[in-house]
């Protein structure tokens, strides 16, 4: 793999750094999507997302990272299978973070029968796919609007449920697979259906930032990265170290943050007042909202956050409405003036 | 100052030429060229004298318009597979090309998902493959080369892929007589590789391709980028170890200019006034570094604005100039949206698992790929497993069908004013002009549906229909007169459009109307009672995004009219003179024929 673009290099953009900040502190909080033009970072700023993540905990010799921590599992059927009674060894490992690339075939997706083995033994094996690969991790998808719908419906399934259920060729299989959605995407290669929409935790939307002295800036920095790559992150690594244990001590300091009644009423208000659609919107603002607390350094959570997030969480979860083409940032804006002043 | 007006096509040659020397001097770091140009005497000695520069070794692949994503990327090998008895993975082109030059043919018409996967190797240098049997990320850098032959404005190499190539070449202005064959030495192309990463590119430079790049309405960021390393390489093939004011000349021209969106103004009262936006937040810095400095700086943006100016072709310069409503509700209608899968017509893409006895056609290919892994464990279960090899087990979970993308239909919505005021001026002629619509969409065998609105309320004549007879014989049966419920014809052209293109349609609105609405959606009477009717009727039909025109019907031009159709979003047409030719060729383009 190449060398990544350091995720602390990146200027400008601060909506899109920090949505991607609050899915690494907090991976409940369901993904992030980020639409925008051309040329704006948004891939280099998802694929430098890696380097922030701390390593986790994996029983050895797994390819379905397993958490030996997690009670689910270690009852999997995959995993009692494969130990037979040893020793469970652990190792860490960094967090994965998987592409899933363009054109991908379902079966590599979801994973499929070994060919290998069947081929050269006539056994009947079970081959992990992506999402084996991204369990407990970030699973990208760029051009996430172009991507074919059955692999859609695919991770649509299992994005809800946690578990990678496969009945196919004969198998028949079930493995842990809890990621995080992360995709870009171009809003003119067309629109996402409805339900990816809403698997997407926080929404993002980017555009090439308008004050020259930032564009110059940004020009400059990628442009000395590409002369020389293994000098450039060297020359950040401090800066990057710096975010790296940012990330790190919000996430420890995560369940230790204090959610106000008054924050969660407003957090109610606010979407009652844009009608979104379900609890989910809801639930996601609480969750972001903390962790953007969390990676403040506070201990309580703020009104102020409410309104950093609620911008990225409730954007894509508005009902259209034909008659008012404000726009939906708009909408937010103006609804938060109502709850939150 | 400026080398090469774009009038001068020797100059233009001599750029293409030194375009072909930095592809030779750094492929992976430019990304590749937009080669727009008919296929001819012209783009082969580009082409030519590119490969001739080049050293032999490299690969040198083309990719054709129809390259099925499993060739692109690579799969299962379907003969080795059988023969060997273990899967074995076939390159697919873009692999093959790695350090070389793919050339992508007739790049204007290459599929989304062609152009999807170049960007994603162009960025990142490797090409990540889950395909059928095997994951892995297979190197591979190249140059595109993407051999653009589109003549229409709206036919052209995909927005994404572009902005990654870093060079835009024309040929189109060059005839073969200018074109001088000169190939620059093996051992230049090697000296400038070894200087290029030490050559320095001052801060200056870099901040006033960023700002012409901001004038010229050049969003992406990867332009003023290009520009700065296109000059890098300019520079290093000259030898020199820093960038000069003439590779920055070069990279404006060939980079900026092609990609220039908005023309800034040139008269040399305007350039103040032009370039202060972009100055305006850099004009404390200005400040303290003195006046002489933010001259020079001026002094250079201007010079490099005017440098990309000239290099822009005269017909795109006509085209910045008005930008008008037709090519913007071209565009953003997009032709994404006027595609739908299908089972058996259309241009194939792909195939997916299916029953052939449905309807499909079956790909045989795909299905015996799909059998070949299985055929040892088939043997097995079936207890012949030293049976003839040469039977193939092939069961019906292995059946893959072809799916076909296939244009859908286009449904033309005709809202034809019926109103006193509208038959008094010219009701006869709008229905002329709406009869020889309705023949062509006949012959092209699309739908139309005719809207009349005249007294109280807007009628659905003609629902989509494909039956010219009926649709002759309904408009001729129009009568005239009475008061002009324009908004409530606007909302039964959305109801009826809306689910239509929800079907996968596309869907032209045609308004022939004097834009005086007087009558409200509730029958009131009156301009007053009719106006907010209207205006809330005209943003809901904006918002759906039909694309559509306008065609003013009085005989005088009206601002009424012409601020309607602004609302509704659509193009105002005012034909003070109808001619019935003249009205279907405008409503051809609106519609997309």
């Amino acid at each position: 793999m190449a060398i990544a673009y350091p995720f602390s290099a990146i200027m400008a953009q601060d909506e899109m750094k920090t949505a991607l900040l609050i899915a690494a502190v907090d991976q409940s909080v369901g993904g992030v999507l980020v639409f925008g033009d051309r040329g704006t970072g948004k891939s280099t700023a998802i694929r430098a997302l890696a380097a922030l993540m701390p390593k986790i905990k994996v029983v050895a010799e797994s390819p379905y990272n397993f958490d030996p921590d997690a009670p689910d599992d270690m009852q999997n059927e995959l995993f009692l299978k494969a130990q037979q009674g040893k020793r469970t060894r652990v190792i860490n490992m960094p967090m994965p973070v998987v592409d899933l690339p363009l054109g991908a075939t379902e079966d590599r997706v979801i994973g499929s029968l070994d060919l290998e083995r069947a081929l050269r033994h006539g056994e009947k094996a079970f081959e992990p796919g992506l999402l084996a690969r991204a369990h407990r991790g970030f699973l990208y998808i760029d051009e996430v609007n172009l991507l074919e719908d059955h692999i859609v419906d695919a991770l649509l399934d299992v994005a809800a449920s946690g578990e990678n259920v496969i009945e196919r060729e004969g198998l028949s299989i079930r493995h842990p697979a809890r990621f995080v959605l992360v995709g870009s995407g171009n809003p003119e290669e067309g629109e996402l259906r409805p339900q990816l929409l809403d698997r997407f935790g926080l929404s993002v939307d980017v555009k090439t930032p308008q004050a020259i002295q930032d564009r110059v800036k940004i020009v400059q920095l990628r442009d000395e990265f590409e002369r020389n790559r293994e000098a450039f992150v060297q020359k950040w690594k401090r800066k990057e170290g710096a975010v790296r244990s940012k990330v790190n001590r919000a996430r420890e300091r995560l369940s230790g943050v204090e959610l106000p009644a008054e924050v969660l009423e407003r957090a109610a208000g606010l979407c009652i007042a844009l009608g979104t659609d379900g609890l989910r919107g809801e639930l996601t603002l609480i969750k972001a909202a903390r962790a953007l607390a969390s990676l403040d350094g506070k201990d309580v959570v703020t009104p102020e956050q409410l309104r950093r997030v609620a911008p990225s969480v409730l954007r894509h979860r508005l009902r259209r409405d034909p008659l008012d083409e404000s726009g939906s940032a708009v909408r937010i804006e103006r609804a938060m003036a109502e709850i939150l002043d | 100052m400026i080398e090469a007006p774009a009038g001068d096509p020797e100059a233009l040659w001599l750029d293409a030429a030194r375009v072909i020397d930095m592809l030779a001097v750094a492929p992976g770091l430019l990304g590749g060229v937009q080669l727009k140009a008919s296929p001819g005497p012209v783009r082969d000695a580009w082409l030519q004298q590119l490969r001739q520069t080049l050293p032999d070794s490299i690969p040198w692949r083309k990719i054709p318009a129809h390259t099925s994503e499993n060739r692109l990327l690579g799969g299962l090998d379907l003969a080795a597979t059988l023969q060997a008895g273990i899967p074995v993975a076939e390159h697919g082109l873009l692999a093959q090309c790695d350090g070389g030059i793919a050339l992508l043919a007739m790049a204007e018409r290459s599929k989304r998902i062609v152009d999807a996967h170049l960007s994603a190797l162009l960025d990142c240098g490797e090409i990540s493959v889950a395909r059928e049997g095997f994951i892995a990320n297979v190197p591979a850098t190249l140059a595109l080369v993407a051999m653009d032959e589109g003549i229409e404005e709206d036919e052209q190499t995909s927005a994404a892929l572009r902005d990654r190539l870093a060079l835009h070449v024309d040929l189109r202005a060059i005839g073969i007589r200018d074109t001088t064959e000169e190939i620059t030495k093996p051992e230049r192309i090697a000296a400038a590789k070894s200087v290029l990463g030490g050559v320095e590119c001052e801060s200056r430079y870099v901040e006033a391709l960023c700002a012409a790049a901001f004038a010229l309405g050049i969003e992406s960021l990867r332009a003023p980028l290009h520009a700065a390393a296109v000059a890098r390489v300019a520079a290093s093939l000259e030898g020199r170890n820093e960038v000069d004011d003439s590779d920055i000349d070069l990279a404006v021209r060939l980079v900026l200019g092609p990609r220039a969106t908005r023309l800034p103004q040139l008269e040399n009262d305007d350039i103040a006034a032009e370039s202060e936006p972009p100055e305006a937040p850099s004009s404390d810095e200005r400040d303290r570094s003195g006046d002489r400095d933010a001259a020079a700086k001026q002094a250079m943006e201007d010079r490099l604005i005017e440098a990309a100016v000239a290099s822009i072709p005269p017909d795109l310069l006509a085209r910045l100039g008005q930008q008008g409503a037709l090519a913007r509700g071209r565009s953003s209608g997009g032709k994404s949206g006027a595609q739908r899968r299908s089972f058996n017509r259309g241009r194939p893409m792909g195939s997916v698992p299916g029953d052939p006895r449905s309807g499909a056609r079956l790909n045989l290919i795909a299905t015996l790929r799909a059998a070949a892994p299985w055929q040892r464990l088939r043997r097995q279960d079936s207890g012949c497993l030293n049976g003839p090899v040469e039977q193939l087990i092939v069961l019906r979970e292995d059946f893959r069908v072809m799916r076909y993308r296939e244009r859908s239909q286009t449904t033309t919505v005709f809202l034809v004013d019926a109103s006193g005021s509208a038959a008094l001026n010219r009701l006869a002629e709008a229905k002329g002009a709406v009869e020889l619509l309705l023949s062509e969409c006949y012959i092209r065998r699309d739908q139309v549906a005719l809207i009349a609105f005249r007294g109280e309320q807007a009628e659905i004549l003609l629902p989509p229909t494909r039956s010219l007879v009926r649709a002759k014989r309904n408009l001729a049966a129009l009568p005239g007169g009475g008061g002009t419920p324009l908004a409530s014809a606007i909302e039964s052209a959305v109801l009826m459009a809306v689910p239509l293109e929800r079907r996968g349609g596309t869907v032209a609105v045609v308004l022939l109307t004097d834009g005086r609405g007087n009558i409200g959606r509730d029958g009131s009477r009156g301009k007053a009672a009719a106006q907010p009717d209207l205006e809330a009727a005209a943003e809901q039909f904006k918002a759906t995004g039909l694309h559509g025109v306008l065609v003013d019907t009085s005989p005088r031009p009206h601002a009424a009219a012409e601020t309607l159709a602004k609302s509704l979003g659509v193009v105002y047409l005012p034909m003070p003179h109808a001619q019935a030719a003249q009205l279907r060729d405008a409503v051809n383009l609106v519609a997309g024929a």
